[in-house]
């Protein structure tokens, strides 16, 4: 049943870390009662079955009691209760049931939980299906798993039994216990057999109903508008709609329809009018098969008739979806009330919910489940608004069920779009204003206008969250409101005075700082930048600093055109005014659209300019020069802040930045070097900072900065050394500094510091290109360090950890102490992993592994060779080409490769499409793994009636050399079966071929002679290379150095002469 | 002027007066020059008037409570007028004197009475006039008031009503910005550099006939807070 509950159930999306839950729908309602039918009934299970006990137990958060499962055969034990029955084999008992969490471990006693839980046995099963996703898995072992493509896992297991039955039937002898482990097997065989059948069954009548579905019915629209009725009334509080109406004569036709005939012929089924309270027109609605939609309303022509026309293209499934988008009152009253009418009393609105009696409820349980789950949910939705945008404006707006809990999406964005549009008036104010006072050129303004307009949208990640109307304020609201009175009415004595008493207050705590803004603080402290006042420069910045951690100030500030103003400051004489004019820089510029301005308006030369201070490390240190020391620390916080963004990497190095931060690299305070190295990190990721680290002799400092006793600075340095080594003269100096030590190091810290750890790793990963460094990793047994953290890691980290092993094996003593560490089993485990980049490392390293024979043996008992032919079907490239590339050594090493291959039912002939690529690599990979597969004659058959012949063809006008080798490689290994030969002639391959010969790679060289040599046995072949002039350059590479290029350029020689000789001896005879 | 004799007493003063201030013989020596220019009602004394023109010009101190009680702090025999010695000082303190000098000069200024403590009804003095425009509904004075009771929050330290100097010196401490907190009483930095340019350009004898008069200048000054409070107010 695995298949049907991946593939057909309608699953809800997993938020907050949960595993998603099975939505109410009447599909899934149906899958449950057949799951049911089948765990309660005997449904032809034999008792054997029943007792048969699972490899992992099923366990779920049950809302059974302990005393439900009194009597006989249970013991209690303080507030759990456990079965008398234990499994044989570790003696756990069978079912145990402690505070609400239920396990249970074979399918009678699962069979007993459902009698006893009695008419709640639906919410049991929904929650044990919802929290075990493959309870095939549980019971029979992992290796049942429900897995996309091709699972001859029962095949597998088949032969296992026959196979040891025969054994059995000759070693009579043999002991009892093995025969009963052999009943066992075959018991598991029958339960799988017979599971696989209740999933099929599941899985075709779940294709009844989706097919059913799809389009709308009168029946259906009529189900809805009664249900919307239910909801429906004057009272505004008590209603979610003011009333819901069908449009036009109250005439049914014959099948359901109320439209009339005309309009039926375009699909409409009828027509309907809503009266929202919130919306003041009423909506006129188009009930059409295909979904639906709004109308135009009635017709200004024609009394009684509709406009027909749609005022726009948005298509919805359901009503109850459409009504949502519209009317936020609707949505609030449905969130609201959540089911509470539906039980009173309405039975249909009940029915079209949930069919099922069971459901009721749980449906109530549910429901305060949801509501909880809304409130908490709030704030993750609110993240993940941006990621829904780009849904919405898909044509058919799909929303799979009635679910309520979503009804919050429609009603945030709405909220969302006004105060953005809120916030976009005060800023077109803000910049009225500052027409007046500022003198920056009109059309830049405009630019910046039009362009922030809509980048603001797209990142605007902050949303604002106002205190409700009557919310009680606090009383720092006020005070704060009567200090930003005094900045605004008081000379700058008093201002002076306010700002001192507004630092005393906790800047750190949002109430206040969006009080500030709320009263309007912030456009009167960004004003005080532009007196002449330094006191109240200093104050008003030190505000601005404080407050500006918070994203939604940054965004007041930069469109109260703040960053303008303190990008002047920065060229201002004192000192401490630069200081923190560049402090609060750092803190705003931390979304785009700031960084941008920064830049236009020439603050990243100015900051760069701060970065030039005296001298840093001399003995004395007068104030003066701590202060300039001071101003360039600041000054590369905020670049460290802007380099988030290209351009502004490019204005740093255009300003001069680097020779400079390569000064203040040596310093030797932490303070100083975290903002630096954070920027060079920053940067390193473009060639030409790369370049420039290396060139300034920036890698020794860094070196010597990762045995600092900070993590943060060690992060940053690990980071920067990891961007930086993609080039090989890094590396080495990486290595010459001493710098690899300290990196695994980092690793045997046992640091919980995920950033740190990812760095590092990175770092290990880029490092160990250069096979010198292996040989220093190997040294520092890094290895061992490495596969202890291919557990319990994050993504971000694993991607690098397993980068680095690939890069490691490529060294063959590697691979050994790989599988000696026992990192084979975790990297074949990631092979069922699903991040992109992630998959490309494990891939690669998985192949670089099965280049050891011994290795080859560990992954093909865990399966893995088919793990990695199922991630041919990955959509993304490299990971197809990367798992094409591991193959290979997989089919040249493991035992019995050509029977391996071909128990992968369909793999063939999925390799064979791939062929179909347009991505170079994944060519040169695919034609790899076919001339390794062509080894086997089988196999070879297999494809060649797939048409790997034509396909390998159609490639040969690639100009690409990789590709070339491995596709002569596999032409020549595919000459070898049938009529081949003749076929690639035919397939005017040949002549294609020959020109591969003028390629400058040696490679090339070897591979298409040997393709040539292969092609050559046909006469027809040597006619046409012949003719594309193969003599002259094949007679030169007989005389290479490479025997193996000889030979086979012999080869093809002799071929043609051969057939010339038998030209002429027939010519003359 | 010119005379021997006077170059002796100038030599000898400036040697007495580099044991007392942080200055160079240099500015002392121009600084001098300054004084006996601006004494011009009488020889060897700087009157208040005189004074306060000097002030307004170019230290910037434009309220009038403060021109006198600077020249008060200046006037350390309290004899009404200022010696040499009483000016080279003060003056002294203005431009380069250190964190301790400034906050003993903004104390005494502020310490109306010469008790040694700020008290409530000092600051509202001081404070009088620092709101340029008060809110129509409420009353100005108990703005003031209010005002008055922040910086007591923030400078009485020892809660016992009213601002003593270690009290003051503590406030100034944590915050900087606190040192003019009841009224601008120091030159900021730019005003240093002019007044150090002059005396370097002119040899301390600038003359001030032809320059704009107090009662301009602060016509002057007024409209230009106006502005920049009309400035602020843009936004609303």
């Amino acid at each position: 049943m695995g298949q049907t509950l991946q593939r057909a159930a309608q699953w809800t999306t997993a938020t907050d870390g949960q595993s998603g839950k099975l939505e109410f729908s009447t599909l899934n309602e149906d899958l449950l009662n057949t799951v049911l039918n089948f765990a309660e009934g005997p449904g032809g299970k034999s008792p054997e079955e029943g007792k048969l006990v699972f490899k992992k137990p099923l366990t779920w958060t049950t809302a059974l009691k302990p005393s439900a499962f009194s009597g006989s055969g249970y013991i209690e034990k303080g507030t759990s209760v456990v079965s008398e029955a234990t499994s044989p084999k570790d003696n756990l008992p069978l079912l145990e049931l402690s505070g609400n969490k239920l396990s249970v471990l074979s399918l009678e006693y699962a069979e007993n939980v459902l009698r006893v839980a009695g008419d709640k046995k639906m919410v049991e099963l929904r929650a044990c299906l919802e929290e075990n996703k493959d309870p095939v898995a549980n019971m029979l072992g992992d290796r049942f798993a429900t897995v996309d493509g091709a699972d001859n896992s029962i095949f597998r297991y088949h032969e296992e039994i026959t196979k040891e039955i025969e054994l059995l039937s000759k070693q009579s002898d043999e002991s009892e216990e093995k025969r009963r482990e052999l009943e066992e097997k075959k018991l598991v065989l029958s339960l799988r057999l017979k599971l696989l059948r209740l999933d099929e069954q599941m899985l075709n009548a779940s294709i009844i109903k989706i097919t059913n579905d799809v389009r709308l019915n009168p029946k259906i629209v009529d189900g809805e508008v009664s249900v919307l009725k239910q909801v429906s009334g004057e009272d505004d509080n008590r209603y979610a709609l003011q009333y819901i109406n069908y449009f036009g004569e109250n005439y049914v036709y014959q099948n359901g329809c109320r439209a009339q005939p005309w309009r039926q012929l375009n699909g409409d089924i009828c027509y309907l009018i809503i009266k929202c309270f919130d919306v003041e027109q009423p909506l006129y609605v188009t009930a059409n098969t295909s979904g639906y939609y709004l109308n135009k309303g009635p017709s200004s022509e024609k009394t009684g008739q509709l406009d027909y026309e749609r005022p726009d293209s948005d298509t919805y499934r359901e009503l109850v979806t459409m009504i949502k988008a519209k009317s936020r009152h609707f949505a609030d009253m449905i969130s609201k009330q959540e089911f509470n009418i539906k039980q009173q009393k309405d039975r249909d609105l009940h029915l079209a919910v949930a069919q099922d009696d069971d459901q009721d409820m749980e449906a109530t349980a549910r429901s305060e489940h949801h509501h909880h789950q809304y409130q908490s949910n709030k704030e993750q939705t609110q993240r993940d608004e941006k990621d829904r945008k780009k849904i919405q404006p898909a044509r058919t707006k799909l929303e799979p069920s009635l679910k309520w809990k979503n009804l919050s999406l429609d009603d945030e964005q709405r909220s969302h779009k006004s105060d953005h549009r809120h916030v976009s008036k005060r800023f077109a104010n803000a910049h009225e204003s500052r027409n007046k006072s500022m003198k920056t050129p009109q059309a830049d303004q405009e630019d910046h206008f039009s362009e922030s307009s809509t980048e603001s949208e797209e990142e605007e990640e902050a949303i604002e969250r106002r205190p409700e109307a009557n919310a009680d304020l606090p009383s720092e609201y006020w005070q704060i409101q009567k200090l930003v009175k005094y900045l605004k009415g008081g000379n700058q004595t008093a201002t002076i005075i306010a700002l001192c008493s507004l630092r005393d207050f906790n800047l750190t705590q949002e109430t206040c700082q969006l009080a500030i803004r709320d009263v309007g603080g912030l456009e009167v402290l960004i004003n005080l930048l532009d007196t002449d006042e330094v006191k109240c420069k200093i104050g008003a910045l030190k505000i601005l600093k404080e407050i500006s951690r918070n994203t939604q100030i940054r965004r007041a500030i930069a469109d109260l055109g703040g960053l303008q103003t303190m990008v002047k400051i920065l060229r201002d004489q004192d000192k401490d005014l630069k200081c923190l004019a560049a402090e609060t820089i750092a803190n705003v510029a931390k979304f785009r659209r700031a960084r941008r301005t920064v830049r236009q308006h020439g603050g990243i030369k100015r900051l760069v300019h701060l970065l030039d201070c005296v001298k840093l490390n001399s003995t004395v240190m007068t104030p003066e020069m701590e202060m300039s020391v001071e101003v360039a620390r600041c000054g590369a916080l905020a670049l460290w802040s802007c380099s988030k963004s290209k351009k502004n990497k490019e204005a740093m190095r255009k300003a001069g930045a680097i020779p400079l931060l390569a000064k203040l690299l040596k310093s030797e305070h932490e303070n100083m070097l975290i903002p630096v190295v954070g920027t060079l990190q920053e940067c390193a990721s473009e060639p030409s900072y790369g370049l420039a680290i290396r060139t300034e002799g920036m890698i020794e400092d860094l070196v010597k900065n990762l045995k600092s006793s900070n993590q943060e600075l060690q992060m940053h340095c690990a980071a920067a050394i990891f961007k930086c080594a993609e080039e090989k003269e890094t590396r080495d100096l990486v290595r010459q500094y001493g710098g690899l030590d300290p990196l695994v190091g980092l690793l045997s810290s046992g640091t919980d510091d995920k950033q740190l750890l990812a760095a590092a790793t990175g770092a290990i990963w880029k490092c160990s290109i250069s096979p010198e460094n292996v040989q220093r990793f190997q040294e520092l047994k890094a290895i061992d360090m490495l596969v202890g953290l291919l557990n319990n890691q994050p993504e971000e980290v694993l991607v690098n950890v397993v980068g680095a092993l690939g890069e490691l094996a490529k060294d063959p003593p590697n691979r050994m102490a790989i599988r000696k560490a026992g990192g084979i089993s975790p990297l074949v485990n990631l092979l069922t992993g699903t991040n992109q980049a992630l998959l490309v490392n494990v891939t690669r390293a998985v192949g670089q592994c099965a280049e050891e024979p011994d290795n080859m043996i560990i992954i093909d008992k865990l399966d893995g060779v088919r793990l990695l032919w199922s991630l041919l079907k990955n959509q993304n490239r490299d990971v197809q080409a990367s798992a094409a590339w591991a193959i290979c050594p997989c089919i040249e090493n493991a035992k019995d490769a050509g029977e391996m291959v071909r128990s992968f039912v369909g793999g063939l002939e999925l390799i064979v499409s791939l062929l179909k690529s347009e991505d170079k690599e994944v060519l040169a990979a695919v034609c790899a793994a076919i001339a390794n597969i062509a080894k086997d004659e089988e196999n070879l058959a297999v494809i060649t009636d797939h048409g790997v012949v034509p396909m390998l063809a159609k490639l040969t006008h690639t100009t690409d050399d990789k590709l070339r080798r491995h596709l002569a490689e596999a032409i020549a290994r595919c000459c070898n079966w049938g009529n081949n030969r003749i076929s690639f002639g035919k397939e005017r391959a040949v002549a294609p071929l020959v020109r591969y010969l003028k390629s400058k790679d040696e490679n090339v060289h070897r591979s298409t002679a040997r393709a040539l040599f292969q092609l050559s046995k046909n006469p027809e072949n040597c006619i046409t290379m012949h003719e594309a002039g193969v003599v002259k350059p094949l007679i030169k590479m007989v005389g290479s150095k490479d025997e193996d290029l000889q030979e086979s350029s012999a080869g093809c020689i002799g071929n043609i002469r051969r057939l010339a000789l038998a030209n002429e001896k027939a010519r003359y005879s | 002027m010119a005379s021997k004799q006077g170059r002796q007493a100038k030599e000898q003063a400036i040697t007495n007066l580099l044991k007392c201030t942080r200055l160079s013989r240099e500015e002392i020596s121009l600084l001098i020059d300054r004084f006996s220019e601006l004494c011009q009602k009488e020889e060897g004394k700087l009157h208040r008037l005189e004074f306060r023109d000097e002030l307004n010009r170019f230290f910037n101190i434009t309220d009038d409570i403060l021109m006198d009680r600077v020249f008060r702090a200046f006037d350390k025999k309290s004899t009404g007028t200022l010696k040499l010695e009483d000016y080279v000082q003060g003056i002294g303190k203005f431009l380069n004197g250190t964190t301790e000098d400034h906050v003993q000069l903004c104390f005494d200024a502020y310490d109306l009475n010469n008790d040694n403590y700020i008290s409530r009804e000092e600051m509202f003095q001081l404070l009088k006039s620092c709101l340029v425009k008060a809110p129509t509904e409420e009353d100005p004075d108990e703005l003031v008031k209010e005002l008055v009771e922040i910086v007591m929050k923030k400078m009485d330290k020892d809660h016992d009503g009213r601002v003593s100097l270690p009290d003051f010196r503590a406030a100034v401490e944590e915050e900087k910005l606190m040192l003019e907190a009841l009224g601008k009483c120091l030159p900021d930095e730019k005003c240093k550099l002019t007044f150090q340019e002059m005396l370097r350009m002119s040899g301390g004898r600038y003359n001030s006939a032809g320059s704009v008069s107090i009662s301009e200048q602060r016509d002057k000054e007024a409209r230009r807070h106006q502005k920049g409070h009309q400035q602020k107010m843009m936004v609303y």
